[in-house]
């Protein structure tokens, strides 16, 4: 079992004739996803090493049955995208494109909400989502995951989840599903939206959470850990040392005094229960313990 | 990107709220040429992109011509809070009856827009919010749907607004809501907002915070971007495309991605260094932007060491490695290099670095031991330059 996607979603690919929509599509097929299909209206008709091109999602969705989008569009066209896509009947659409305005996100994650409420969005900004062996929707590099789990990770940080892909792998532990949710102001799914699905799902037998600093998403995920969470949690909060009022990079790691601080979100998530660790090859650590325990 | 107060306010204007006439003036003679100009009494105002300018005696009441010259001659070149005032806004002066409060932002936590009105204006709003929560009138708004006059004339009447400041005040939260989404701010306050003895309702201050993915449909923001308050590597850094945030410790930090750039300062921070710069590079990590980032590292004298940390996904380990010893050819560094490739490919990447290992350039298998060889190495190097 996974959460979200597996070897029967069918992906289209908005943005499959653009240069990284091209090379992230076609290394996803090659990783076995079912890309079905890209679209752009100006290349209708052709294909991309054999990927079907359609003008239109609803026309692409028609032919191919597509269940999923995966959206590589350049930011002004991402609104328009994740509406065309949400209509066209598609119930996941992934957002991987950076430098989406915040006004943009705000208008399409609530127009989802109220019309198109059977639609999950992940991203704007964000690496994707793989269920190794299964379906790689992203920039992921499946080479560094491991099928089989047991266990789910969720991440607002792109290396930061490769990094935890990795350090799992290293130790021999597979993943059930790995969600990079990305660190945009407005993310179309939550750190919560990813641990209610894991605690849902038989094969995920423990999460490991990685946030960053800014907001108050890690401390919401630390009070449904610790109301409603019965597998164990290993997390990690980057940003310990981030000077106040910074923006790093993220447009969501930033911290005005001390609301949003690393140090208030590992000490919430502790006091929930999870397992905190300091640096991320500790997490895989931390992992493997819990992992020898579920085990044993 | 955050605008200066003359600049949020000709922002402000160009969605029809109101706020004093004024100018700008980068030396004394400009200052009063903008005060004959508007009538006196004016008002002086170090333009700084930090609070508290009023304490610092930044803002200044100029009756005359010789006191424009007096307090426009002590601002300007002042220093507050690490700012130095290169710029004052000259505006008229405004008799004041009451002072209010007006934001628009995003409430990340709710995924909506946070209109917040209060009556307790022109103070530390964050002292408030903390004080007397009840005192801020708060509404979330769908941005699908917008403010509309209700909601603005709702959250007017629930801030307990003077009854005489009611239709001006709503007013103004309608233009300032429109000032927010469609000039794609991530922030608009206005603090005061003010109600004149005669009756009338205006923009005393302005903060404007511009969301940078949104400079695609504003070309106006050109004249923004060219006075933006960043030091000089960090605007080095910025026309190379790297994302940079000068700090003050000693180890130079590389790293792709933005979260692993932060994991790495705290990394270098636990095993008991201190970080000099955050400098993500994002995915590619090829010789080009190597050697941009090396360049802008170079130029930070208190760097002793340099921690350089890659996770390979896509980009495979030996095209990391590759671009770090090409970008060594191109750029002269000083300090030791110790170098973290992991992932994908990590070890032919680290083969090729053995290959050129040397003391200027060290390789170390994981994070942890990077970060300690890394701070190990500039310890040893800030005794020596002590010494």
């Amino acid at each position: 079992m996974s959460i979200f996607v597996d070897e029967t979603t069918k992906v289209i690919y908005q943005g499959l004739t653009g240069s990284a929509g091209r090379f992230y599509g076609l290394r996803n097929r090659e990783y076995g996803t079912q890309v079905v299909a890209g679209t752009n209206p100006r290349r209708a008709g052709t294909d991309v090493e054999g990927i079907p091109v359609y003008g239109t999602m609803r026309e692409a969705v028609a032919a191919t049955g597509a269940n999923a989008s995966c959206i590589f569009v350049p930011a002004p066209g991402v609104e328009s995208a994740v509406m065309e896509a949400a209509e066209s009947g598609v119930t996941f659409i992934a957002v991987i494109t950076e430098g989406v305005p915040a006004q943009d996100e705000a208008r399409f994650f609530n127009r989802l909400k109220r019309d198109f409420p059977s639609v999950r969005l992940l991203g704007p900004n964000c690496p994707g989502i793989i269920t190794p062996g299964k379906c790689n929707i992203g920039i992921t590099a499946g080479e560094i995951a491991t099928p089989g789990g047991p266990v789910g990770i969720v991440s607002r940080s792109g290396t930061l989840t490769y990094q935890a892909l990795y350090e799992l792998t290293q130790k021999g532990i597979g993943q059930t599903t790995c969600v990079g949710i990305g660190g945009d102001p407005v993310p179309g799914t939550t750190f919560i939206d990813c641990l209610e699905a894991f605690e849902a799902d038989p094969e995920t037998k423990a999460v490991i959470l990685i946030g960053e600093i800014g907001g108050a998403e890690e401390e919401k995920a630390a009070a449904y850990i610790g109301s409603s969470m019965s597998k164990p949690v290993v997390a990690y909060i980057a940003g310990v040392t981030a000077p106040p009022g910074k923006k790093m990079g993220h447009a969501g790691a930033i911290i005005s005094g001390s609301q949003g601080t690393a140090q208030a979100k590992m000490e919430a998530l502790r006091k929930a229960g999870a397992r905190v660790a300091v640096n991320p090859t500790e997490a895989g650590e931390l992992m493997a313990e819990v992992v020898a325990g579920l085990r044993g | 990107m955050d605008l200066f107060e003359y600049q949020g306010k000709q922002y402000f204007a160009r969605f029809g709220i109101p706020v004093s006439p004024g100018g700008v003036a980068d030396t004394v003679d400009e200052a009063v040429a903008q005060a004959d100009r508007l009538g006196f009494p004016v008002v002086v105002k170090a333009q700084v992109q930090v609070g508290g300018r009023g304490k610092a005696g930044g803002i200044k009441l100029a009756q005359s011509a010789d006191e424009v010259r007096t307090h426009a001659s002590n601002i300007l070149g002042m220093d507050i809070r690490g700012h130095t005032v290169h710029r004052v806004w000259i505006e008229r002066a405004s008799d004041i009856a009451r002072e209010f409060y007006a934001s628009f932002t995003l409430d990340r936590g709710a995924r909506k827009h946070l209109g917040m009105v209060s009556a307790r204006g022109g103070v530390d709003i964050e002292q408030v919010a903390a004080e007397e929560p009840q005192a801020i009138a708060r509404l979330h708004i769908d941005p699908v749907d917008g403010l509309d006059e209700a909601g603005a004339r709702r959250l007017v009447e629930q801030a307990g607004l003077d009854e005489a400041a009611r239709a001006g005040a709503t007013d103004i939260l309608l233009k300032l809501y429109r000032c927010f989404v469609e000039g794609d701010a991530d922030l608009v306050e206005i603090n005061p907002l003010i109600l004149t003895p005669d009756g009338r309702v205006h923009a005393l201050d302005a903060k404007v915070s511009l969301d940078n993915n949104a400079e695609f449909r504003h070309p106006e923001w050109a004249e923004y971007k060219a006075t933006e308050e960043l030091d000089e590597r960090e605007q080095l850094a910025r026309s190379k495309g790297l994302q940079y945030i000068g700090l003050s410790g000693s180890v130079g930090i590389i790293a792709n991605g933005a979260g692993l750039a932060m994991s790495t300062l705290d990394v270098v921070n636990q095993v008991g260094g201190s970080p000099a710069n955050f400098l993500d590079i994002g995915g590619g990590a090829d010789a080009e932007v190597m050697a941009n980032a090396l360049e802008v590292i170079n130029t930070d004298h208190n760097v002793r060491s340099i921690l350089i940390n890659i996770f390979g996904g896509i980009t495979r380990g030996e095209e990391v490695a590759n671009g770090i010893v090409q970008a060594l050819g191109r750029v002269q560094i000083t300090s030791p290099i110790v170098v973290r490739i992991d992932g994908t490919n990590a070890e032919q990447g680290r083969a090729i670095l053995a290959e050129h290992a040397s003391e200027q350039l060290l390789s170390q298998p994981t994070m942890l031991d990077a970060a300690r060889k890394a701070v190990e190495l500039a310890k040893a190097a800030g005794v020596e330059a002590r010494a």
